[in-house]
């Protein structure tokens, strides 16, 4: 088309998305982009405005403010050039109850004029064994996967899954994730939702962490991680050790807290090495017959998670270097009335 | 088309392999044919109750494929999240509506021939109350006006309430109109108040006009013309404005 080849043309575009219902801001001036192939979760509590963000994207809702736009189109004006090219998984429901998988896949792909085989499809999650079986009879997890495999059927271009995972058991999180994965492989962008730190961490290229409709960071999992991290190693030993005597035998500059009991957590002065730190720790530990617990120095996406969400709802001082920037912008918008 | 025919293939598999559908649609039809005409306990105020029973049966299974099927069965797919899902494949509107519609005129074909050739063994002769003749084209008529208008207050019912409270309301009107609408009972057993009101709702505007064309072969009244009009382009109207699909 027209864009230029180093800056590839978002397939879904999220600009300063407001929807109100009455007097509740569900989501408030909400931003994002995704590409082709890429996988992006929108994480965040219940009732932090992911569905109703993706149901906007769907054509279910409209912006109070604000717009959205998929593969270019405007989802509600341009609804019947646009449902052909994306698939849809609600976050529940949406199946005649008394047709079983392959039925319904193979209405579904009548729906197209160019549709995968149903019949591949059945077996591609799973579903072959209970291929007759109605959906009502179908456990939660196979109802799962049917949706997912009815967002499919149409070969979209973009897909919208509303928590994929939710009520899956462990296999079918395996094929779930599969799936996924092969989406991203044949150049489908995905959006899905999900309030499970885990599944964002697995199935995301990106992760956009949203509360009260608000995003509050956006980046590769690793990458929040990572930004968030603040260099604190945390271990456990015996519940209620002098860390006041701890602080004086690792130098003055250094920070130790118990944040439950037999757990803490050691903030090393800017700078120091990490290993030397450890070690110190460690030689004060045995000085005083003292077990370590666990050990650790990086951060995972669930501390960053919680470091995010945590010190959103306060006004204060940003908790991490990699969110001052995207605080700075949100200052700047209005607040839910 | 395909997207049409398939979705048709779907609704009419889902009502003939529906037990309470079809029993609601074929089987108390045919059974209050059988048995009233053949313990006559209704004060059908003829010496053939047969011939006054099977126009107004025909009304009845109007009546319960346009507004209680199609009512119950759109509620319970509002219910379950279909229609939304629905909306985001190129399945589309007009489509869904028209294979529900020709869904409704096929069952209600169905319907007509059971319910004519029971009739017919039981005895039933057309407009042997009048002249002998029928008017088979203006009894159709009727019938399509009263299809849209069942159709539609089906459809109102189903796009407003919650499913279970849907099916409630539905079976509660389907029995309140089978017995004031004329169908069972001829409007003149009724207190004059209340026959009042029953000419003003489709139900008994749509078994008087059967019982006219296909029961004495006269023509149809312009009061009942009025009334089916009148709900046919009322409740599909108000029901196209009302209707939430989730």
């Amino acid at each position: 088309m027209e864009h230029l080849a180093d800056a590839p043309a978002p397939v879904v575009t999220c600009d300063e998305l407001v929807i109100r219902y009455g007097d509740l801001v569900a989501v408030d001036g909400l931003s994002f982009r995704a590409l082709s192939g890429e996988v992006v979760a929108l994480l965040g509590p219940n009732g932090a405005g992911k569905t109703s963000t993706v149901e906007t994207l769907e054509g279910y809702r409209k912006a109070s403010a604000g717009s959205v736009a998929v593969l270019g189109l405007d989802p509600r004006r341009d609804h019947a050039s646009l449902v052909p090219r994306i698939g849809v998984m609600l976050q529940r429901g949406g199946v005649y109850p008394m047709l079983g998988p392959s039925q319904v896949l193979h209405l579904f792909a009548d729906y197209y004029d160019d549709a995968e085989d149903p019949d591949a499809l059945v077996d591609l999650v799973g579903l072959g064994g209970v291929q007759r079986t109605p959906w009502r009879r179908l456990s939660g997890g196979e109802q799962q996967r049917l949706s997912l495999a009815l967002a499919l059927i149409g070969k979209p271009e973009v897909v919208f899954l509303d928590e994929p995972t939710a009520g899956v058991d462990p296999e079918g999180r395996v094929v779930v994730r599969e799936i996924i994965a092969g989406c991203r492989q044949r150049g489908i962008c995905v959006i899905l939702t999900t309030h499970e730190l885990a599944e964002a961490e697995r199935l995301a290229d990106r992760v956009v962490i949203i509360d009260h409709g608000r995003k509050l960071a956006e980046d590769s999992p690793a990458a929040l991680a990572a930004g968030t991290a603040d260099g604190s190693i945390r271990f456990t030993t015996d519940p209620g050790i002098d860390t006041g005597a701890l602080v004086l035998a690792m130098g003055d500059s250094v920070g130790v807290d118990e944040e439950s009991p037999g757990s803490y957590r050691l903030r090393p002065p800017p700078g120091a090495a990490i290993p030397t730190v450890v070690a110190n720790l460690a030689g004060w530990l045995a000085e005083r017959g003292l077990a370590l617990g666990d050990l650790r120095t990086g951060q995972s996406l669930e501390e960053a998670y919680l470091a995010i969400t945590g010190s959103a709802g306060t006004s204060d001082a940003p908790s991490g270097p990699g969110l001052d920037g995207r605080r700075g912008q949100r200052a700047g918008r209005r607040s839910p009335r | 088309m395909r997207p049409l025919l398939a979705q048709l293939r779907v609704e009419v598999t889902m009502i003939f392999t529906n037990g309470e559908t079809l029993f609601l649609t074929l089987g108390i039809p045919v059974l209050f044919l059988l048995f009233f005409s053949g313990v006559h306990v209704l004060p059908t105020g003829t010496s053939h109750p047969v011939d006054f029973l099977v126009p107004g049966i025909l009304a009845l299974a109007v009546m319960s494929t346009a507004m209680t099927a199609l009512g119950i069965g759109t509620g319970f797919e509002r219910g379950y999240g279909v229609l939304k899902r629905l909306g985001t494949t190129p399945l589309g509107r007009p489509r869904l509506l028209g294979a529900k519609i020709l869904t409704v005129i096929g069952v209600e074909l169905v319907q007509a021939v059971v319910l004519v050739l029971v009739g017919l063994t039981l005895g039933w002769s057309p407009g042997r109350s009048g002249s002998g003749g029928v008017l088979v084209g203006v009894a159709a008529g009727v019938m399509v006006l009263g299809t849209i208008a069942f159709g539609g207050i089906g459809l109102l019912l189903a796009g407003a309430l919650k499913p279970l409270v849907n099916l409630a309301v539905v079976n509660t009107l389907f029995v309140i109109l089978l017995l004031l609408g004329g169908m069972l009972i001829p409007l003149a057993k009724l207190p004059g108040w209340l026959a009042d009101l029953s000419k003003v709702l489709p139900a008994s505007a749509l078994a008087d006009g059967l019982h006219a064309s296909l029961g004495s072969g006269t023509a149809v009244s312009g009061r009942d013309w009025l009334v089916l009009g009148v709900w046919a382009i009322a409740a599909p109207m108000v029901a196209g404005l009302t209707f939430r699909w989730e």
